[in-house]
């Protein structure tokens, strides 16, 4: 039997695998990207274009008519219904999925319960949730709206994924720097305050972004519990049959906008925090959050 | 390592004073049993129960409401209460629903195929072969910036990419491959699994990425300096020690795609329907009690997949370990 030769470590070396997924990663990127860019650079068509190629010049006229009287005089109160809406289910999902979390930290009794009801919630198809509770309205004699059944149709969405991300998150919290603060005699209150949250905020703030756009793009559940005024995905739905202009391409240029602008918002947030962090950490030593 | 990390507890718990030992027992799993306080119990509810509260409203009591109006009577006009299986004789012995199922569990096999597939390799990229952490960040953030976009943008993004006219015959007849127009590429299968795969390969990344950066990197060394091949390691550790994040992925997978009412409804071109497309008709007109019925067949076989995926891994102890 041959000597093997010293093989080279897995981790350390680059096997031929590395260029096949790398190439597979990036013909990835290109497949989630390519239609969507599409339709980015289709939004800019000219006034005279239609909704494929070639471009017939480049215009903003399909910007315009978004804001013009007539077949899309519902779309601007349509996004800040949406907007709203979103605004106030990301900070419920971030409240409740923060704390619920904390609780899944211990056993208590209940708890197995409560997480496969949360799966539940997760995996049932989402029309049928916007069904039982607008069957259930409908039984109480009660109007869905907005901010009453509709919210609660996308609340039973992002809970769950708030949560499994809080498990997630707190999975990776390290609690020497729980005990390490109790050892130095915090109270429960400041322990959470000054220790666990400031740690936590990178995951929390990924939560609520993920909230606020799961709740923004969010058709399937909102459809049935919506009431009289839609949100801006329902509007959007709503034209996809009506209308063969570019129009639509560039309300999805603008919703996609707002999107990115939130993540980013998000991104350069928790660097500059993880910054001043750092720069703190380099001028004294003393525990985090300490201030 | 977790029952190490128990056992570490216990013996600095008990070290404290009752006071101080109560407070550490909440910060840590597997101890509030044994200080057993009521206390610490109530405290647990209090965090958990807004969200356990908007759960029982709105998805735990509708849901029970649409199993008892599945009983119910109907016709044109109104909804009656009665106990009766009609409903469910009509949909069990109707060919459309079978016809729709299997419809749907096709999509969910071929679907569930290639989103592990392609969801394990990238995911395994970003994990093992990105060594900059800047680097898979930015990665991670670009595989999952689309997922932030609106699910029916994303879908209709295909619609000038596919079509007769699109992007993409376009191109090929640009560049002299065929002379014809491909049309089996838009209002087909292949157009709905194509838009299946592009909006739920994030959903089987996620959560094998997760549990593909748990693995500790010294038991493939180990495996490695043990003498066991690539595949051997692959096969052997790395794919048995991401089971977690590969079942909860199938299952977010699976489920997205049996729950779906637009993919299908918008890119087959009204040449195939979806289970809760033919139920949102119902819906439409009316006709609540065979629409519950429908809801809750699809629930109970939803709930049959979950269950057998579940089996597999205890997802509730991998995530909390």
């Amino acid at each position: 039997m041959a000597i093997e030769p010293v093989r080279s470590n897995p981790i350390d070396s680059r096997p031929w695998t590395f260029y096949v997924l790398g190439a597979l990663f990036f013909a990835f990127l290109a497949f989630l990207y390519g239609p969507m860019f599409v339709i980015y650079v289709l939004s800019f068509q000219g006034p005279e274009g239609g909704v494929t190629f070639p471009m017939v010049g480049v215009s903003l006229e399909w910007f315009r008519d978004i804001a013009r009287k007539g077949q899309m005089a519902n779309i601007p109160p349509a996004f800040g219904r949406s907007m709203a809406l979103a605004a106030l289910v990301s900070m419920l999902t971030v409240f409740m999925s923060v704390a619920g979390a904390m609780a899944f930290r211990r056993r208590f009794p209940g708890a197995g319960l409560i997480f496969y009801v949360v799966i539940a919630s997760l995996v049932m198809p989402s029309l049928l949730v916007g069904f039982g509770i607008g069957l259930s309205f409908q039984f109480l004699g009660l109007q869905p709206s907005l901010f009453t059944s509709a919210l609660g149709a996308q609340l039973t969405w992002t809970l769950p994924f708030g949560l499994l991300a809080m498990f997630a998150v707190i999975n990776r919290f390290n609690r020497a720097w729980e005990e390490a603060a109790t050892d130095l005699g915090a109270t429960p209150f400041q322990r959470l305050r000054y220790v666990t949250l400031p740690i936590l905020l990178p995951g929390i703030l990924g939560v609520a972004i993920s909230a606020f756009t799961l709740s923004y793009d969010e058709y399937a559940r909102t459809t049935l519990t919506i009431g009289s005024h839609n949100t801006l995905p329902l509007e959007i739905y709503a034209l996809i049959s009506s209308a063969t202009s570019p129009t639509l391409f560039a309300i999805g240029t603008l919703t996609t906008l707002v999107s990115l602008g939130l993540i980013v918002l998000a991104v350069t947030f928790v660097w500059q925090m993880d910054r001043q962090r750092h720069a703190r950490r380099g001028n004294e030593v003393e525990a985090p959050g300490d201030a | 390592m977790a029952t190490m990390r128990a056992s570490d507890d216990s013996g600095s718990a008990m070290m404290r004073h009752d006071e101080t030992a109560v407070v550490t027992a909440r910060a840590r799993p597997g101890n509030g049993r044994r200080t057993g306080s009521t206390r610490v119990w109530l405290v647990s509810w209090a965090q958990v129960g807004p969200l356990a509260l908007v759960l029982l409203l709105m998805f735990v009591l509708p849901a029970f409401l649409f199993v008892v109006v599945s009983f119910f009577d109907y016709d044109r006009i109104g909804v009656y209460p009665a106990f009766m299986l009609e409903n469910y004789r009509e949909v069990l012995t109707s060919s459309a629903t079978l016809r729709v199922y299997l419809s749907s569990f096709k999509f969910a096999a071929i679907v569930w195929a290639i989103t592990l597939l392609l969801g394990f390799n990238i995911a395994y990229f970003l994990i093992f072969h990105v060594r900059s952490a800047t680097l898979r960040t930015v990665f991670f953030i670009l595989c999952a910036l689309p997922f932030f976009t609106s699910a029916i943008i994303r879908t209709i993004a295909w619609i000038p990419f596919l079509g007769r006219n699109g992007a993409f015959n376009q191109f090929i007849m640009g560049t002299g491959l065929t002379s014809q127009p491909l049309d089996f590429l838009l209002f087909s299968d292949f157009s709905v699994v194509v838009a299946y795969v592009h909006l739920y390969t994030l959903l089987m990344i996620g959560p094998i990425a997760n549990s593909l950066s748990k693995i500790d990197k010294s038991v493939i060394e180990a495996a490695w300096d043990a003498g066991a091949s690539r595949w051997q390691i692959m096969s052997n550790v790395v794919i048995p020690l991401s089971k977690t994040g590969i079942a909860l992925g199938s299952v977010l997978v699976t489920t997205q795609v049996m729950g779906d009412f637009f993919v299908v409804r918008q890119m087959s071109g009204g040449q195939s329907a979806s289970i809760v497309s033919a139920l949102s008709n119902e819906i439409q007109s009316m006709q609540y009690p065979p629409a519950a019925a429908n809801a809750v067949l699809l629930v109970i076989i939803v709930a049959l997949m979950v269950a057998c995926m579940m089996r597999i891994v205890d997802v509730r102890k991998e995530l909390l370990k």
